[in-house]
């Protein structure tokens, strides 16, 4: 205990400095999350005490809520299709647009990365697009052309639906991961490639492989965080543009289902139970993708 | 196409002419892409009511007016709380969101990067870690949270929350790390606490990190626009009320709805724009190793 106190003295001004940002991270970001893990052994409804039932919220997700489960296979979705999609397109496009001179770079940068701060304003145009009338752009376009005879409900039939879902998603992911590549790019020593062309690396894929790549491991690490974050929150989207619910919750993710249960009917240890899952997604293939970003370049 | 790349100091695998015009003719299409749903909004928002109605759709405006603006502002100033309001609040929650993060993370930032104190490893991996754990996931507990704070329907539901981002806190930090040491032991020397060293060194140095969480922090408050905490008319925020106004009438608003979605998707792009490169160089520092 003396030694603690010590320690603490000795760095007094360090702890000080943290203080008044460790409150709030730890109210609002460390709190919720060992919340979720508590109220997700819980009956509770906000008015009465939080009742305490066990394995049961699990139980019943897994075997009693048919919603749940597509739900799950949607998020698994974007996540094992528009994450890797996306993190895979912001590298190739990081990595080219690095070959272009400084002022085109900018230009490119901004772009490419324009559709992940505005998407959320551009909903309402995604939905003239994909309306389900004739006079959808969409719709309208193809009939005129003739490949439409008749104008297909893309938001609305559940067979269309996820696919839409999935390219606009795709569209708004570039994110910061991609940022975050175009920086590391720039910071790679000239001297590695030279070294490379001596050693006979022939072509810029090999180049890519052996040398890039191993160079921004750092950056690649973070920017899988990033996507594993947006790929597993996908509800926005799927709200925006299919509704909420969608039609015969097509259009379901993990979020919209605990917004479904937490925000709706007020059953916030089931939606607890929930999100406990999607952390665990999460944090499991964060461990996953982190360890096979190890052995890139070997 | 040639002319158009850097000219490379250092000697560089070969670079075929067919490689490089299938890999930018993919980046131009993808730009394209990207640039599309912005554009479009844009056209819209111009087209007079008839052609926004036209059969078959056309993407191209042939009359452009402003019309869907003014129309825009003659409905939202005939809403019960005063357009003025809503502008107030988000100013007011984007201003003070900003500002708390960024003065706290920075602060916090400083000692884990550059002081070895019992616990730091612990504590920055616990924040590594919470990059995962953004207001998109952890809503449920938060809104608990809040409403047994009684904040429920308050400016603090809005801003508190973002006041512990930890996307910002680890920028700082991964950027602070890379300031000279040599620098902070010298001022030291000369007898300042760790806390002028912080404002009288670290900050002036750390600019264009902090400049960097201003903008994402910015970008984030100014999207955000969580309908289950505020539900106060008066404590609502730009967004809200002009997705409201557009919701009121889908069709016959469409040419104001997309008005709106350009005036919502304006600063965020000025901001990134004015202070691009600062972002590009703090995320240079922004690996996880």
């Amino acid at each position: 205990m003396r030694t603690a106190a010590a320690a603490f003295k000795r760095h007094r001004e360090s702890y000080l400095l943290m203080a008044p940002y460790m409150i709030f991270f730890i109210l609002f970001t460390i709190l919720p999350v060992i919340l979720s893990v508590v109220m997700g052994f819980t009956y509770y409804n906000l008015i009465e005490p939080p009742r305490f039932i066990g394995w049961y919220n699990y139980i019943r997700l897994f075997l009693d809520d048919d919603i749940f489960i597509i739900a799950l296979k949607n998020t698994m979705l974007f996540a094992f299709i528009t994450g890797p999609i996306s993190y895979a397109l912001s590298f190739i496009v990081a990595w080219i647009i690095n070959d272009l001179s400084r002022t085109l770079r900018s230009i490119a940068t901004v772009l490419f990365y324009i559709p992940t701060i505005i998407g959320v304003s551009v909903y309402p145009m995604w939905r003239l697009i994909f309306s389900p009338d004739a006079f959808g752009y969409l719709n309208g376009t193809l009939m005129k052309w003739g490949f439409l005879r008749e104008p297909v409900a893309w938001l609305i039939d559940q067979n269309q639906l996820l696919v839409i879902l999935i390219i606009v998603q795709l569209w708004m992911s570039m994110g910061i991961s991609f940022l975050a590549f175009v920086a590391g790019l720039q910071t790679i020593d000239g001297s590695l490639y030279e070294a490379g062309v001596m050693d006979g690396i022939k072509n810029r894929f090999q180049e890519l492989w052996y040398i890039t790549l191993p160079s921004m491991i750092p950056q690649l690490v973070f920017g899988a965080v990033m996507q594993i974050v947006i790929s597993f929150s996908v509800a926005d989207v799927s709200i925006q543009l299919a509704g909420f619910p969608s039609t015969e919750y097509a259009g379901e993710t993990m979020v919209t289902h605990i917004m479904d249960y937490g925000s709706i009917r007020y059953e916030m240890g089931y939606a607890s139970s929930l999100a406990v899952v999607l952390f665990v997604l999460m944090v499991l293939t964060n461990r996953i993708v982190t360890r096979l970003l190890n052995k890139v370049g070997i | 196409m040639i002319s158009l790349t850097k000219k490379k100091a250092g000697i560089h695998s070969r670079r075929s002419m067919t490689g490089n015009i299938v890999v930018f003719g993919f980046v131009v299409l993808l730009g394209l892409f990207s640039a599309l749903p912005f554009i479009f909004a844009v056209i819209t928002s111009l087209k007079p009511i008839d052609e926004l109605l036209q059969f078959p759709p056309r993407f191209t405006v042939v009359r452009p007016t402003l019309a869907n603006y003014s129309d825009l502002f003659l409905l939202a100033s005939n809403m019960w709380v005063p357009l003025f309001r809503y502008i107030f609040n988000t100013t007011l929650v984007a201003v003070l969101g900003t500002l708390f993060h960024v003065v706290f993370a920075s602060m916090a930032a400083y000692p884990l990067a550059k002081h070895r104190f019992p616990g730091r490893n612990i504590i920055f991996s616990i924040i590594v870690m919470a990059l995962m754990f953004v207001p998109q996931v952890t809503f449920i507990p938060q809104f608990v949270l809040l409403s047994k704070l009684n904040l429920v329907d308050s400016y603090a539901a809005l801003v508190l929350p973002w006041i512990g981002a930890s996307l910002g806190l680890f920028l700082m930090k991964q950027f602070i790390e890379q300031i000279p040491d040599a620098i902070l032991e010298a001022a030291r020397i000369d007898g300042a606490s760790e806390f002028t060293s912080f404002f009288r060194i670290v900050w002036p140095n750390t600019l264009p990190a902090i400049l960097t969480v201003v903008i994402f922090q910015f970008i984030n408050l100014w999207n955000y626009s969580p309908k289950e905490l505020v539900y106060s008319e008066s404590l609502k925020v730009f967004r809200m009320a002009l997705e409201q106004i557009v919701a009121g009438d889908p069709i016959a608003r469409m040419g104001a709805g997309a008005a709106a979605s350009v005036i919502l998707m304006i600063p965020p792009i000025v901001v990134f724009i004015a202070l691009q490169r600062k972002v590009v160089e703090t995320m240079t520092f922004a690996g996880i190793k």
